[in-house]
């Protein structure tokens, strides 16, 4: 396993140090074989964490897997039986509500910083911004919603939770989008100009057609992140134990209901949230995997 | 083709009405982008105002956290902010800086490396509230056990002190580090991988082993990168909530113990924003405005070393 280079001895070595050069040399291999396997060893340990993370939540997830579970309500506490269907429509909801804020926010604000004025103050401050907001904590997305939401409409609601998800998502979106169009190669706009189109029939039918598959995988990437995140919708959209009616009440979410479920003392709901984290991460997987596809399209 | 330019004059004025228009709209969103930053921190400046002028810059000292009597102070939860991330640290840049060697070099064949790379970026996929479940499940058994070994023998270390709780800070750094190890092997690795490779032939051809050159030639020469995965981990570490919330214990009081609950700005604003009312409220705005400040403080030097590194390895090529 061990490739370790042997040293040269030095030129001009007497016959009487060769010994101690010997040894030397052999002690300087030895050494290397240790980092080697140290350094082996150490990155096969991270495997066991996350070996241990997927066994856990399929062991504990599958027990309660069932197609009720999609489909019915979460029982009260201490009590069993029952789903968490309104959980999964109150975390697809919110991410749709997100999605409908940040997509259009994101892509068109990168057409501008990439198409329009690439060196322009606002385009650096865009570009120093969408750096920044993907380094906030994700439960400030959440005191931004509540500030904003939640205190002006007096209730926990999904529309406060999907905008606390749509700041969440507006920095991916943004740059994987400037990405894309980045990607785009210069020739093609310049065939497009060429032939005497304008710069908006450029980017709309040139430009945009050849960034979508880049744009697409960016937009899945942001939904699983979303869908993902408990702390912005944990008391922006709180949780209901009925389903949503309205987008100015209370909804449940998956990853709230894994968060709720866990710290009671009942075996049956923290068995639930077992099976509701392994929902979320089939979601989470599932979309992450289809943006790969859908990239990868792009490339070939 | 209705939008041809050169047909008619008419056309041409119409098409170059909605091209400005577009312009106008693309400038208003990037605008909208800009903006939501600063809405962000003024959203929470505003309500936080109450609590600012109450208690002042004491809120970063006070170690009473009562919301019963309205005294807030922040200082345990800067402590247990702080406590995590860097004990975190500590675990995750040795064993982060390790893989991304292993990344980086050819010990092992390239289908093994690209399947650790990929399990570690799966690592990065998984939700954190599923993190803290599983910390619950496993880390928590583990501390309690092992932690009575670690308190009998360093407990005359204060950091190790007894008696020991599952629930501790040392449970949530062990869980933070965990989800660092990503980012800093992702930064690590791609900073080690520019180093040029006519270094390490130069390293080789006086007679250094690998380890040698590993030692002394790559790693000092990716250290820029290194550091600058290092502060944007640290960062991540310190925003991070629900896998924290979940296994700290969030206790209020001040403990500089890591076997005993604690809690971080963070997880404080998860387990509180649910219920507070008044001034409470504001308080959580104010620690919110701490948390913000120090994360932005925080990624804006990491993203400066990045690009100072970038920069050095450019110039070493």
């Amino acid at each position: 396993m061990s490739t370790a280079i042997s040293p040269i001895a030095p030129v001009g070595v007497g016959a009487g140090t060769l010994k101690a050069q010997d040894a030397r040399s052999r002690r300087r291999i030895l050494r290397d074989n240790f980092w080697t396997s140290l350094c082996v060893g150490l990155s096969f340990l991270t495997l066991i964490p996350l070996f241990s993370i997927v066994w856990l939540v399929l062991q504990n997830g599958l027990r309660l897997l069932s197609p009720a579970i999609f489909t019915q309500l979460p029982p009260a506490p201490g009590l069993t039986g029952g789903g968490f269907g309104n959980a999964i429509q109150g975390t697809l909801i919110m991410v749709a509500i997100a999605l409908a804020l940040s997509t259009p926010l994101g892509i068109l604000s990168a057409i501008y910083i990439c198409e329009y004025e690439p060196a322009s103050r606002l385009a650096n401050s865009v570009r120093f911004v969408a750096k920044l907001l993907t380094g906030i904590p994700s439960i400030i997305c959440g005191v931004f919603a509540f500030s904003v939401v939640v205190l002006t409409t007096g209730t926990a609601s999904a529309l406060a939770g999907g905008v606390a998800l749509a700041v969440l998502t507006l920095p991916t979106i943004l740059l994987t989008t400037e990405q894309a169009l980045l990607g785009v190669p210069k020739a093609l706009r310049e065939a497009s100009y060429g032939l005497g189109a304008t710069r908006f029939q450029t980017i709309f039918r040139i430009v945009l057609p050849e960034a979508l598959p880049a744009i697409m995988t960016g937009i899945m990437l942001a939904v699983a992140r979303a869908a993902g995140e408990t702390a912005p919708v944990l008391f922006t959209a709180a949780f209901s134990q009925y389903w949503m009616r309205n987008l100015m009440e209370p909804t449940a979410s998956l990853s709230v209901l894994i968060f709720n479920f866990s710290t009671l003392p009942y075996d049956y709901q923290i068995q639930m949230a077992w099976t509701a984290s392994l929902v979320l991460m089939v979601l989470v997987t599932a979309t992450n995997v289809a943006s790969q596809i859908v990239f990868s399209k792009r490339k070939r | 083709m209705p939008e041809q330019p050169d047909s008619t004059g008419r056309t041409m004025g119409k098409v170059r009405r909605r091209l400005d228009l577009f312009l106008v709209i693309t400038w208003l969103m990037s605008v909208a982008a800009v903006v939501t930053l600063l809405w962000i921190v003024v959203s929470i400046v505003l309500p936080a105002w109450p609590a600012i002028q109450k208690t002042g810059l004491g809120f970063f000292t006070n170690t009473a956290w009562d919301a019963n009597r309205d005294r807030y102070g922040a200082f345990p939860f800067l402590v247990g902010t702080a406590l995590t991330s860097l004990i975190a640290l500590c675990i995750a840049l040795p064993l982060g800086v390790f893989i991304a060697l292993f990344l980086s070099e050819n010990f092992l064949p390239l289908g093994v490396r690209q399947t650790i790379r990929f399990v570690v970026e799966l690592l990065a996929a998984i939700p954190s509230v599923v993190y803290g479940l599983w910390g619950i499940a496993v880390l928590i058994p583990i501390v309690q056990k092992f932690g009575g070994l670690l308190s009998d023998r360093l407990g005359f270390i204060p950091l190790f002190k007894g008696p020991v709780f599952g629930n501790s800070t040392l449970t949530a750094s062990l869980v933070l580090a965990l989800m660092v190890l990503p980012t800093i092997t992702a930064i690590s690795r791609s900073a080690l991988v520019a180093v040029p490779k006519t270094l390490r032939e130069g390293s080789y051809a006086v007679g250094a082993t690998r380890w040698e050159t590993i030692f002394r030639v790559l790693l000092p020469t990716a250290a820029p990168g290194i550091v600058a995965a290092t502060i944007l981990a640290f960062g991540r570490a310190m925003g991070e909530t629900m896998a924290v919330a979940m296994l700290i214990g969030n206790s209020p009081r001040l403990s500089w113990s890591l076997l005993s609950p604690g809690g971080t700005l963070a997880g404080l604003l998860a387990n509180q924003f649910g219920e507070a009312k008044g001034l409470q409220i504001s308080a959580l705005m104010y620690a919110a405005l701490a948390l913000v400040l120090l994360t932005l403080v925080v990624n804006m030097i990491g993203e400066a070393v990045l690009r100072h590194a970038q920069k050095v390895t450019a110039g070493v090529r």
